[in-house]
């Protein structure tokens, strides 16, 4: 038994070990000093590289692409997928499992296959691919999981407090705006939370959809050949500062709420 | 159940949030948009797949029914196809075997520290994949500190991990802990602790009630760990192209460099619906036998 005991937490220890070890890396090699174009082996301390996270001119402009990118996929993602959610938990819908299902296949299939059949969709229409053809690739495969994490959130969400605000004369619009809305708000955070961390990290959908746009994943991809500068490191480390910190507070006002 | 108190005209017509046309009103754009850029481009793949190049630069192509697509990326492809399932079945099996014990620890043993050990699994996958892919460079480089310590333990000299099979199957590893920790733990979160105490208290050892009882009760959870860990894995492109080097290509490298590079368009697409295909058999298998709410973690 105690054996036992010290196995498990030797592996659950050694699984936080590993599941940190390229974390710790990311982080302390933004403060090396490397000696030539490739920031992959420690050289010694500095904090240049923190005090000019942009002097690399290509990957912020292609960090800022990303950023607005995320940005607009995201919102589209959780405007369309919050009213889906809505639809399927406060009504009753006989085609409801086929919308669920309808929902849950993009998530199930291979990203090369999405990417695949996007590229050729948009090659047989002759739309020319860029920002656009990002952005509608983006919040498709966002949509699914904003859907999703709005349809949990408001099923544990009890729906009478809206039926009550409606007896009490609540017009059905009120009662959303006064009512459902500042209930959901903890999940509408955290869907479009999602859909941003999941749009800045895409990198086989954006690689097919692209064109000549450059996002973040796409430019780092082409640096592994030519140079990977410590402000890659930089970059990454302040967006998981961001992540954390937007994380806390997305669990802070869903607690409260 | 709600009998409307209110006026007349409002009994005379049901009112708005119980009428039958507004789910509907709600649905239809996120419906256009999925049937527009994931349903009508998927059911496109298969014509494509059918058909011959007319023009390779621009990608135009002519539709020919030719099914020799498929016999011809299947015999061609066939290692790299058996590769991308060995890998992701073993990566699959090693998340598994790890994410097991973890999720037993923070299920059992993380008291009130169990919501930030689960927020713990997920943080790292906030930072950008291909940094992590650089990261994994660092660390498994021939002078990394992982080879360095291993040598000093005795390590043959000479022995390599980056372009090797170990490095993208623990890459693979890597990316699959989440997929498989969380569906855990909520199985786990649902054996209420009771019944453990019920079977001790009738004399069952640690290994007995770990077999009898809450493996069997966690078993849905698994399957679904099992599920999200296999789809992305079997059809991954990054791990591959940056860890394995040019000898551990899988199908995802393979549909790339077919419609990127050599633009074959409809061999590509053969070879993604085959990907599909193996896919989707494997969660349809999954919902009869679990049901879908354990792959959405609901």
């Amino acid at each position: 038994m105690r054996m036992g005991n010290a196995l498990l937490m030797g592996v659950a220890a050694l699984a936080y070990g590993v599941l940190f070890a390229p974390i710790v890396v990311i982080v302390v090699f933004g403060f090396n000093a490397p000696l030539g174009r490739f920031n992959l082996i420690w050289q010694g301390f500095t904090l240049e590289n923190w005090l000019h996270p942009l002097r690399d001119a290509a990957l912020s402009q292609a960090f800022a692409t990303s950023l607005g990118l995320a940005l607009s996929a995201s919102a589209i993602a959780t405007v369309l997928g919050g009213l889906m959610a809505l639809a399927l938990t406060r009504h009753r819908l006989r085609a409801r499992s086929w919308i669920e299902m309808l929902l849950v296949l993009p998530l199930t299939s291979p990203e090369v296959v999405l990417a695949t059949s996007l590229l050729n969709l948009f090659v047989q229409t002759n739309l020319p691919r860029g920002f656009g053809t990002l952005l509608i690739a983006h919040s498709l495969f966002c949509l699914s999981y904003a859907a999703l994490t709005l349809k949990a959130r408001l099923v544990e969400m009890d729906g009478s407090l809206e039926e009550a605000a409606m007896d009490l004369g609540a017009r059905p619009l009120q009662a959303f705006r006064l009512v459902t809305l500042p209930l959901i708000a903890p999940g509408l955070l955290a869907a479009f939370l999602l859909s941003f961390s999941l749009s800045l990290d895409d990198y086989i959908i954006s690689l097919f959809t692209a064109g000549e746009t450059v996002t973040l994943p796409l430019y780092i991809a082409g640096a592994f050949q030519r140079e990977i500068s410590p402000q890659i490191h930089v970059l990454a480390t302040m967006v998981l500062m961001a992540s954390v910190a937007l994380l806390g507070l997305s669990v802070r006002s869903g607690r409260s709420a | 159940m709600n009998v409307s108190r209110r006026s007349p005209r409002a009994e005379a017509r049901p009112p708005l949030h119980r009428q039958a046309w507004l789910p509907w009103l709600l649905l239809t754009p996120g419906l256009i948009w999925l049937l527009l850029w994931f349903v009508l481009p998927l059911a496109q793949l298969l014509p494509v797949s059918l058909s011959e190049n007319a023009d390779r630069f621009r990608m135009t192509l002519v539709f020919r029914g030719r099914i020799a697509n498929y016999a011809e990326v299947m015999t061609q492809y066939a290692p790299v196809l058996a590769r991308s399932l060995a890998y992701a079945a073993a990566s699959t099996a090693l998340a598994a075997l790890i994410a097991y014990p973890l999720a037993w620890v923070i299920r059992f043993r993380g008291g009130r520290w169990k919501g930030l050990l689960l927020a713990l699994v997920v943080l790292p996958f906030f930072t950008s994949s291909m940094v992590r892919a650089i990261a994994w460079t660092t660390l498994l480089g021939d002078d990394g500190p992982l080879l360095s310590t291993l040598r000093a333990l005795g390590l043959p000299p000479g022995t390599r991990l980056l372009n090797t099979a170990v490095a993208v199957v623990g890459g693979l590893t890597y990316n699959a802990l989440p997929f498989m920790v969380l569906p855990i733990t909520l199985s786990l979160e649902r054996i209420p602790t009771e019944l453990l105490d019920a079977a001790r208290d009738l004399q069952a050892g640690p290994w007995i009630v770990f077999r009898r009882v809450v493996l069997p009760l966690s078993a849905p959870g698994l399957a679904a760990g099992i599920v999200l860990s296999l789809i992305p894995a079997a059809g991954d492109v990054v791990n591959a192209q940056f860890l394995g080097g040019p000898n551990n290509r899988m199908i995802g490298n393979v549909v790339q460099s077919l419609i990127l590079v050599q633009r074959q368009l409809p061999r590509g697409a053969a070879l993604a619906l085959v990907l599909m295909a193996l896919m989707t058999a494997t969660v349809l298998v999954h919902v009869r036998r679990h049901g879908s709410s354990d792959l959405t973690l609901s």
